[in-house]
């Protein structure tokens, strides 16, 4: 029977209330989001928190927002307590980033859904994390917030490493950002052995047209086989090309050399890497399609 | 630490170990064993409850975190001595063979059916994804809930099962063991207990 050592417990009922209870218990206290995470580390004494700061009441952190940023750029912001369940229903993040959908339709199952967030996901950053790689593949922003106010990290400096990010002991994420852009398609695809199980690998792109129908920008990202952030040589290869299928598979090239798989229960390097080739050759079809439609209805409401 | 919950519309108040997962709580402390407990580690489904009508996996939540929220076991899902459709679905179509996975199927059949009364194969197939069954192959348990689904009201008919006390047998009065039993549950409990 696998049961957590013992710790104490404490529910926060808002973001201030939270980060004082980090504050008064110290570096051995941890947010408890979802749990889906913690517990079973907890259960296998991976991980041995003295306290555990419940935020799942904080429905402050639970919402996703379309609106303008600072700078008044267009933004859908997202809770850090936003469930895999109520991504994957989302119309709204269906409509302006489907890599998402397609990321949580593999996340995990339905039920494991139900209590998952995307702040976890995140702050757990395991190197097989689907979330990580749709964030760095879209560019997302972190709202980080402490006792000294709220900073804005890049996913670059967000994630740190494996299991390993810039969120402090006394820090909560509290929301994601995501820039909305014109003719800009996204899409990910993951290999699994079986429904439920973390990916054997997975790749996730995004693209942008620009009027002539050339890629204006575009990022590829690579799940579970040794990738840190996105896999550059293979967006550069893209850039100001018509989007053509010879140019898919050199892309798809370029990441599986890019790539450092590691071999495991989920499959051997060589295999890996394949996956790698083909999954980026595959999002890649599916986010410029995408970017297509999303050019042809842009210029249908401007018509 | 106290935790007050309502357990299949019965609110209970209890004494317990912040570390006291949730599967543990409802059959250790409220011994309502109908709610069965296996791999430990959020694959299998056997724990499945349900938390403000939501199917979670029991296994993973900590009673602590269920605290001012409304559980529903397996033990809730009949009325009185009424049976659910579920329930009802799974005698007809012959929807288990040893019940280890089936407290779980049925209250997350049971979540889908509210959410969306008319579902296909494949948005069962997709619902029930998260829980294993050894046993059966999948087959009639899908066609199992499809029963349910097309017998929305079959309870209403009549179909019913005799109130066991057969829960009593823990020595413990705990106010939310008072719900009735039901065919199914009990014949898992038979090669569980
Ligand atoms: C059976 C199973 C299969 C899974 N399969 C997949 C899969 O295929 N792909 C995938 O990507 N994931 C998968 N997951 C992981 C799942 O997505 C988790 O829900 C997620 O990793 C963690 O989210 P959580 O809300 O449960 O976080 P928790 O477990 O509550 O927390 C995880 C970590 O993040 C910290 N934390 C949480 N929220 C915050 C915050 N707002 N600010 C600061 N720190 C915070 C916690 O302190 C902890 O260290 C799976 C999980 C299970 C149990
Ligand atoms: S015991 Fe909870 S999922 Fe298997
Ligand atoms: S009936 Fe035996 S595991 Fe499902």
């Amino acid at each position: 029977m696998q049961i957590p050592a013992p710790f104490d417990y404490a529910r926060a009922s808002t973001v201030d209330n939270a980060l004082a209870l980090l504050e008064r218990h110290g570096p051995e206290s941890r947010i408890l989001a979802g749990g889906h995470s913690l517990l079973p580390m907890m259960k296998l004494r991976l991980a041995r928190p003295e306290w555990l700061i419940d935020i799942n009441d904080l429905f402050e952190l639970d919402f996703i927002v379309r609106g303008a940023d600072a700078q008044g750029a267009d933004t859908l912001r997202i809770g850090a307590l936003t469930r895999h369940t109520t991504l994957l229903e989302s119309d709204q993040v269906h409509a302006l980033f489907p890599i998402i959908t397609d990321a949580e339709k593999v996340i995990a199952d339905p039920i494991v859904r139900n209590r998952g967030t995307i702040g976890g996901s995140l702050c757990q950053a395991d190197p097989a994390e689907d979330l990580s790689t749709v964030c760095e593949v879209l560019g997302a922003v972190a709202v980080i917030r402490g006792s000294g106010g709220e900073r804005l990290l890049s996913m670059a400096e967000f994630h740190r490493g494996p299991y390993e990010t810039a969120v402090a002991h006394n820090e909560i994420l509290c929301e994601l950002r995501f820039a909305v852009r014109a003719r800009t398609g996204s899409a990910y695809e993951k290999v699994e052995r079986r429904v439920g199980d973390w990916a054997v690998a997975a790749a996730g792109a995004s693209v942008t047209l620009a009027a002539d129908g050339t890629i204006e920008a575009a990022t590829i990202g690579l799940t579970a086989v040794g990738q840190t952030g996105t896999v550059g040589a293979a967006a550069d290869a893209l850039l100001g090309q018509l989007p053509t299928e010879a140019l898919f598979i050199e892309a798809g090239r370029l990441a599986s050399v890019a790539c450092d798989p590691i071999a495991d229960q989920r499959g051997p390097v060589d295999y890996k890497r394949h996956l790698a080739d083909e999954l980026t050759r595959r999002v890649l079809r599916r986010a410029t399609e995408r970017a297509h439609a999303s050019a042809t209805s842009t210029a249908t409401q401007e018509g | 630490m106290q935790v007050t919950m309502t357990v299949n519309g019965t609110d209970i108040t209890e004494e317990i170990e912040p570390r006291v997962l949730l599967v543990h709580f409802i059959r250790d402390v409220l011994r309502l064993t109908g709610t069965h407990w296996g791999c430990d580690t959020s694959n299998c489904g056997t724990c499945v409850v349900l938390m403000d009508g939501q199917p979670v996996k029991s296994c993973t939540v900590l009673a602590a975190m269920a605290d001012g929220h409304a559980i529903t076991t397996v033990e809730g899902l009949a009325t009185g001595a009424v049976l659910d459709p579920v329930q009802q679905g799974f005698m007809e179509e012959h929807g288990l063979q040893c019940g280890f996975c089936t407290p779980g199927m049925m209250l997350t059949a049971r979540a889908l059916l509210d959410h969306n009364p008319h579902p296909d194969d494949t948005e069962i197939r997709q619902a029930i994804s998260g829980q294993i069954c050894r046993c059966t192959g999948y087959a009639t348990i899908v066609r199992s809930i499809k029963w349910a689904a097309e017998h929305p009201a079959a309870a209403e008919h009549g179909d019913t099962v005799q109130s066991d006390t057969a829960q009593s047998d823990t020595g413990q009065s705990h106010n939310t063991a008072q719900s009735s039993n039901t065919a199914q549950s009990q014949s898992a409990d038979e090669v569980h207990a």
